[in-house]
């Protein structure tokens, strides 16, 4: 099947959805993702971030879609044209999604374990606007201890329904849910009863944002401050494949190897992740390849470093406002630029 | 002319013996004995028959598009989870006259060939539950209902589940979740509940009223149907009339009667209450837009406005709304549409299941800001965030809740915008208990 996306055709398999397609090209033309999770089944569909133009649904019915559709759960067509990254409609959708996730948000980014690899400050870099149109309370939630290692604070939650599917597909016997409706509606173990087996801790790996956090990790360091290392060992549990971060000599966290999506190629257990926090556990492979997440990777490993080119065709557009001498020289790098409509 | 509400006075309809005396269930001695599925189908096309829970879907349409594979079994749920500020008619049909109901789910469910119905009803309505399980009982006494109806071989059984009480659960794929006995989110379309509905079976969800019509579309023939009405509105509509009117309750009208005379005739209404005069109606339950009252007895053109799909929504939003779910909202000029919309704001705040980001947030954030305005606390740019929250919010989620949210909201600042900017720079005034914002001119008498 043939399919456009953002004037880039491409073959695909029938069945693709927009979203794997996008991704096949590369991130420039991928729609965000909050709530979409490839290896769980289900997901997506709820955040609204991956919202794309349809402007012709098939070759045999070019009509346009009526409405802007999720990305991620939409099968596409032959012949179908998308518009994502050069839709104006699109991307002023995506600002109020953003402002939309950012309404609850408490913005705790300088306290909070996930800054530097959480999707919703990538997502609100590269799309939000810098300043709130709000000022109204925002609503609060108390701190809950899930278990011994996992941390729950809804108040930073934006409800992907990830860590859900991830009880509900990789655990057995689910004791986690959703509680309430709308605004209210939060993550909970009914009844606060703890997550106790072997792949619970999977679900910090898949929360986009800090609202589960590691606690064996909390507060140990900044993300960017830690060198990320593949290492495996043997494990009865599990396939052993991690990722350790390093501080110094010191393993600081173990979580598994992601994607460049951010999801996880493989689902870890417990005893892996929370456990084995000496060197002496692990076989090491060498440095993890970060391409994602830019702050882990700057100045790090030269080579990775990514420069998205929407960013920075909108801190291009910026920029010029802020009179000052910073260094100002990728902007004329045309290549990264992406072309103009 | 009355389809629905024909006999509902008669006393004891609510027995089966009362209602077959009445010429009750000879719609499914007919349907069963004497037609196939196909022709009862062909009936509802030809009556062009409209969904009367809101949309406004041809039913035959929907009933067409029904998959049926081999071997895998369809099911017709019946949406009774009306919840709707405003529209109380499902409730007043299915109280008053159970059997009616029950007579049109079994021809509609013999029809789509379906052996096994439901009807949801919202978890308030516990009485109407029991009512319509008595009702059950007996229909299943008389061989209407359970195994080879009416020595037909044709097997029916009708189950009645009641809802949590949950508005969301009135969006048919969440009706169907929560008829599973999962959370009531509505899934992500498509598939649509024609293909994979409850249990991943095809399955078709029809509103009480629509399913109730089909019984006298079996007897009198589609044509018949569709000779009352005007043009794509065909036949009758029960309209639940409330507010500032001197006959507030549920009439049967023939679609195609103008505005004006339904709240003016003594027939109907009766007109706005002594000493006042019509300032705003909601024309079909909370979520559809408000209209003033020039634009709701005349359209654009200049012509009356009728009671119909088309015509109530002719000059689109900026001018028109939606027959809704007929929940005719009358407001006189006591009424401070601020306060209104924050009602309305802040139901659908409470009632968001809270699955897709626009919807759970937005409508929290457009109910902080109404009320803010409301206790005279507003910003002058509040009007215009308001009008953007609900922009972003409509037609980005994944069910109708969020334009519902959003549609009344944006249609009360576009036609009272004076209002909302009174209350913002007059705060003491407007937040004296009963204040209402009288336009220059505007008086509390006729």
């Amino acid at each position: 099947m043939k399919v456009t996306i953002d004037n880039i055709t491409l073959d695909v398999e029938p069945g693709t959805t927009i979203m794997q397609a996008a991704r096949m090209i590369g991130p420039e033309v991928a729609p965000p993702a909050m709530c979409y999770y490839e290896p769980l089944q289900g997901s997506g569909g709820k955040c609204r971030a991956c919202l794309v133009k349809v402007t012709a649904g098939s070759e045999k019915d070019p009509r346009p879609m009526p409405k802007l559709v999720p990305a991620c759960i939409t099968a596409v067509q032959d012949g179908m044209i998308v518009e994502n990254t050069v839709n104006e409609a699109v991307l002023e959708t995506r600002k109020g999604i953003v402002e939309f996730l950012l309404l609850n948000h408490p913005l705790d980014c300088p306290v909070c374990d996930q800054a530097g690899e959480c999707h919703l400050q990538d997502f609100s870099f590269e799309h939000g606007v810098s300043s709130t149109r709000t000022v109204e309370e925002r609503n609060t939630f108390d701190p809950v201890d899930l278990g011994e290692n996992i941390k729950l604070n809804m108040n930073r939650c934006i409800l992907c329904y990830r860590c859900v599917y991830t009880a509900d597909q990789i655990t057995d016997g689910r004791v986690h849910g959703v509680m309430n409706r709308g605004d209210h509606a939060e993550i909970s173990t009914y009844i606060e009863k703890a997550i106790d087996n072997d792949f619970s801790g999977n679900v910090i790996d898949v929360c986009p944002v800090g609202a589960l956090t590691d606690k064996t990790y909390r507060f140990k360091s900044r993300v960017w401050f830690s060198k990320p290392m593949d290492a495996h060992c043997s494990c009865d549990k599990c396939s052993g494949n991690v990722t350790l971060w390093y501080r110094g000599e010191e393993v600081i966290r173990v979580t598994g190897r992601k994607n460049q999506w951010g999801e996880l190629k493989e689902f870890i257990c417990n005893t892996c992740r929370f456990d084995r926090k000496k060197t002496s556990d692990w076989v090491i492979e060498g440095p993890t390849e970060v391409s994602r997440h830019s702050v882990i990777s700057a100045n790090k490993y030269g080579a990775n470093m990514i420069r998205p080119a929407f960013p920075i065709a909108q801190a291009a557009r910026d920029f010029k406002q802020i009179d000052d001498n910073r260094d100002r020289s990728f902007l004329e790098n045309k290549s990264i630029l992406p072309a103009k409509k | 002319m009355k389809i629905l509400t024909q006999h509902i006075d008669v006393p004891g309809i609510e027995t089966i013996d009362v209602f077959m005396k009445n010429g009750g269930y000879k719609a499914v001695e007919k349907a069963i004995k004497t037609m196939t599925p196909d022709e009862v189908t062909e009936e509802v096309k030809k009556s062009g028959l409209r969904g009367r829970g809101g949309a406004g879907f041809p039913m035959g349409m929907k009933w067409s598009f029904l998959a049926k594979p081999e071997g895998v079994p369809r099911y017709l749920v019946c949406n009774a989870d009306e919840s709707e500020p405003g529209t109380f008619k499902d409730h007043y049909l299915m109280w008053k006259s159970p059997h009616t109901l029950i007579e049109g789910m079994i021809v509609s469910s013999f029809a789509l060939g379906a052996n096994t119905s439901y009807i949801y009803v919202r978890g308030e309505l516990m009485y109407v539950i029991n009512i319509l399980e008595k009702a059950i009982q007996e229909a299943y006494d008389k061989g209407l209902l359970g195994k080879n109806i009416l020595g037909s071989g044709y097997d029916l059984d009708l189950f009645v589940q009641p809802g949590g009480g949950a508005y969301i659960c009135g969006e048919e794929t969440a009706l169907l979740e929560s008829l599973e006995g999962k959370r009531g989110n509505p899934r992500n379309k498509p598939p649509f509940p024609a293909v994979k509905g409850l249990w991943q079976c095809p399955t078709v969800v029809n509103n009480v009223e629509s399913i109730a019509a089909t019984s006298w579309i079996v007897n009198n023939g589609g044509d018949a149907y569709a000779a009352i009405g005007v043009g794509r509105s065909t036949g009758t509509k029960l309209i639940s009339a409330s507010g500032h009117i001197k006959k507030p309750g549920v009439y049967e009208i023939p679609l195609g009667i103008t505005v004006e005379e339904f709240i003016y005739s003594d027939e109907y209404c009766g007109g706005i209450r002594d000493g006042h005069k019509l300032k705003a109606v909601v024309a079909g339950g909370s979520s559809v837009p408000i209209l003033s009252a020039d634009n709701i007895l005349t359209t654009d053109a200049g012509e009356k406005r009728l009671m119909t799909y088309e015509s109530l929504s002719e000059g689109g939003f900026a001018s028109g709304t939606m027959l809704g779910s007929g929940g005719f909202i009358v407001m006189d000029e006591t009424t401070c549409i601020v306060h209104n919309t924050l009602t309305f704001a802040r139901f659908y705040h409470h009632e968001s299941c809270g699955q897709c980001s626009p919807c759970r947030e937005g409508t929290g954030w457009m109910d902080k800001v109404i009320k803010r305005i409301e206790t005279g606390k507003g910003r002058m740019e509040d009007i215009d965030l308001l009008v953007d929250v609900a922009k972003k919010i409509e037609g980005n989620t994944i069910c109708p809740l969020g334009d519902a949210a959003a549609w009344p909201v944006a249609a009360a600042i576009r036609h009272f915008r004076d209002e909302f900017e009174w209350h913002i720079t007059h705060p003491e005034e407007a937040t004296k208990p009963g204040a209402v914002y009288m336009r220059p001119g505007a008086s509390w008498s006729n």
